[in-house]
């Protein structure tokens, strides 16, 4: 994902001079294209990000897109209230861009897991919040987070992270993306789970059950419409993110299910609960501990099919 | 812009302040203290130094002038009517329910270049505005006022870092060093002395002045930058709550406003009568 947002945002800022990129002295071997291209129109603000998200702000009051892209949870939980009073509260301009999203950085340990961000980005009044189902979707909503006029957090996961889509897909924020059609259950996904998402639904395929599987990439503003056809036309529908089951997709689409006034719909949340990950491990191998892998999603549309 | 007597600044600073008394009075609300600190430095700053436009806020090649220290927005408001950016009766909603002016500065204030309230953010937007002035040759400045206490903060020295490291001469960080914070004085909670040597050894070329005598303050701001390629801080020393004998350095006016009574000693100390 993250070579699909370099090279967009390389493409955007040959043709828009309004692009900036601010990092906090990270995007070793990756952001040295753009340094160099464009280097009046990059800076490495140090391992400040406090005062990254402040200068993108006044960068962005000054008429300019920026993209202020950091590690894990430091352009989020370290600078929480800049983006929400300068970053939001202004409505800047300002795309934070945070990689490593879920659990990239496994065997880093829980310093490096972003588990909790899309629940508090999407608290933020202004903020849309959108996490890239693979790397083409990463391309297409860096594009796209620069036609927007306003605040966005662009969750990315890794380098090399498996491509899920085999066609470009129509790309909108706030419209999902139907990757697999069904009529059984929904499969709900934000970010680079979408990859085992999809394997699990292969594999339900295989013993008879028709998932619909939704690339549900951006969580604020979220895709009613899409989930509420999902709860009239299948039976169950399941969420399934690399993040804590609170406030992120799994708590955003039960609100809309709670509210909907569709009553007896099947619905779980895959995701980590409420626990920090202690145990080590690669992203892999943490998603088979914390049941996030395509088996676990298997299994808990089975159990949750027994029930309809 | 012309020329200014002492006495046309004593004056506009005397009605200033008696503006902001009566709005904080009115609204029974907190921060007359931290205001009337500042008057001073407001005064020079918007009728000889900033080069504005009240009928084009958003005129491109504007000053750019940022309170960092949030709270002491009433008489930035007051200078900002008295300038004509807005309404004068407008401050006398001050605080009150529907107001258009919270007590916080807030940028959908005509004049207002940034929403500000919790300290050590000013600083930093200040860097992104004055980076793209520095990068794109725009002849705008940016003045930005702080409290002593904000440098308590760590945002703040973030910043500090930054805009020597970019040779951002083209950025004034005003600290209304009043002595006082929230909860005691500077030296008491958390002492910043050295300050002007904080500043400097950040790489700000940095002046020390007493931010109640207008010529030195005039001097400092039309002498920006102290040196090319080198942001510049004024510390200028204050007193909390100047020109109210029984304000002056009194953490209480930090929170309370002042009764009818108080009001009106407040109002006769600066000749105003009735
Ligand atoms: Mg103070």
């Amino acid at each position: 994902m993250r070579a699909g947002f370099i090279r967009a945002l390389m493409d955007l800022a040959k043709t828009d001079e309004r692009i900036f990129l601010l990092v906090g002295d990270v995007g070793y071997s990756l952001v040295e294209p753009f340094a160099q291209g464009f280097p009046r129109r990059f800076i490495n603000v140090g391992i400040a990000e406090q005062n990254m998200m402040g200068i993108a702000t006044g960068l962005a009051m000054s008429g300019k897109i920026v993209f202020a892209y950091s590690l894990a949870n430091f352009p989020t939980f370290r600078c929480v209230e800049q983006i929400r009073n300068d970053v939001c509260y202004h409505n800047a301009n300002v795309k934070i861009v945070a990689s490593g999203g879920g659990l990239v950085y496994g065997a880093l340990g829980v310093t490096h897991h972003v588990t909790e961000d899309l629940a508090i980005m999407r608290a933020l009044p202004n903020m849309t919040v959108i996490a890239p189902g693979d790397p083409i979707e990463a391309a297409l909503a860096t594009r796209e987070a620069a036609e927007f006029p306003g605040p966005c957090y662009l969750r990315l996961a890794r380098t090399g992270d498996p491509v899920v889509h085999e066609a470009v897909p129509d790309f909108q924020i706030g419209k999902a993306i139907t990757v697999r059609n069904g009529d059984d259950i929904t499969l709900v996904a934000s970010g680079g789970i979408l990859y085992n998402t999809v394997q699990a639904a292969k594999q339900l395929e295989q013993k008879g059950i028709k998932p619909r599987v939704l690339s549900m990439h951006t969580v604020k503003p979220l895709d009613a419409e899409a989930l509420l056809a999902a709860a009239t036309e299948t039976k169950a529908i399941i969420t399934i993110e690399e993040h804590s089951i609170i406030g992120g997709l799994g708590g955003a689409v039960a609100e809309v299910l709670a509210e909907s006034g569709i009553s007896g719909i099947a619905f779980r949340r895959v995701g980590i609960k409420d626990c920090f990950c202690f145990e080590v491990g690669s992203q892999a191998y943490l998603c088979k501990y914390y049941s996030l892998s395509a088996e676990d999603i298997v299994n808990e549309a089975i159990h949750l099919l027994k029930g309809v | 812009m012309s020329e200014i007597s002492v006495e046309k600044y004593q004056a506009l600073a005397r009605q200033t302040r008696v503006r902001v008394l009566r709005m904080i009075h009115r609204a029974q609300s907190s921060h007359v203290g931290t205001s009337l600190s500042a008057a001073d430095l407001l005064t020079v700053l918007y009728n000889r130094v900033l080069r504005l436009d009240p009928a084009r806020p958003d005129w491109p090649d504007r000053d750019r002038f940022i309170l960092s220290k949030g709270h002491g927005c009433a008489v930035v408001y007051a200078v900002l009517a008295e300038k004509g950016f807005f309404p004068r009766d407008w401050l006398e909603t001050f605080y009150l329910d529907g107001s258009h002016l919270p007590g916080h500065i807030t940028r959908s204030v005509p004049g207002v270049e940034a929403s500000t309230g919790s300290l050590g953010h000013g600083l930093s937007i200040g860097c992104g505005m004055a980076l793209v002035g520095k990068r794109e040759e725009q002849p705008y400045r940016v003045f930005v006022l702080l409290s002593d206490g904000e440098c308590d903060e760590g945002s703040t020295w973030e910043a500090a870092l930054f805009a020597p490291h970019h040779h951002l001469d083209n950025i004034i960080a005003i600290v209304d060093y009043n002595k006082i914070q929230s909860f005691g004085t500077v030296k008491e909670v958390l002492d910043l002395e050295p300050l002007a040597s904080k500043w400097q050894a950040f790489g700000w070329a940095t002046r020390e002045i007493d931010g109640h005598d207008f010529e030195q303050i005039e001097k400092a701001l039309l002498s920006v930058p102290f040196e090319p390629g080198r942001p510049s801080c004024i510390i200028a020393h204050t007193v909390k709550g100047k020109g109210v004998s029984f304000m002056e350095g009194q953490l209480a006016w930090h929170y309370k406003p002042p009764n009818d009574e108080q009001l009106a000693q407040a109002l006769a100390e600066l000749g105003v009568f009735g």
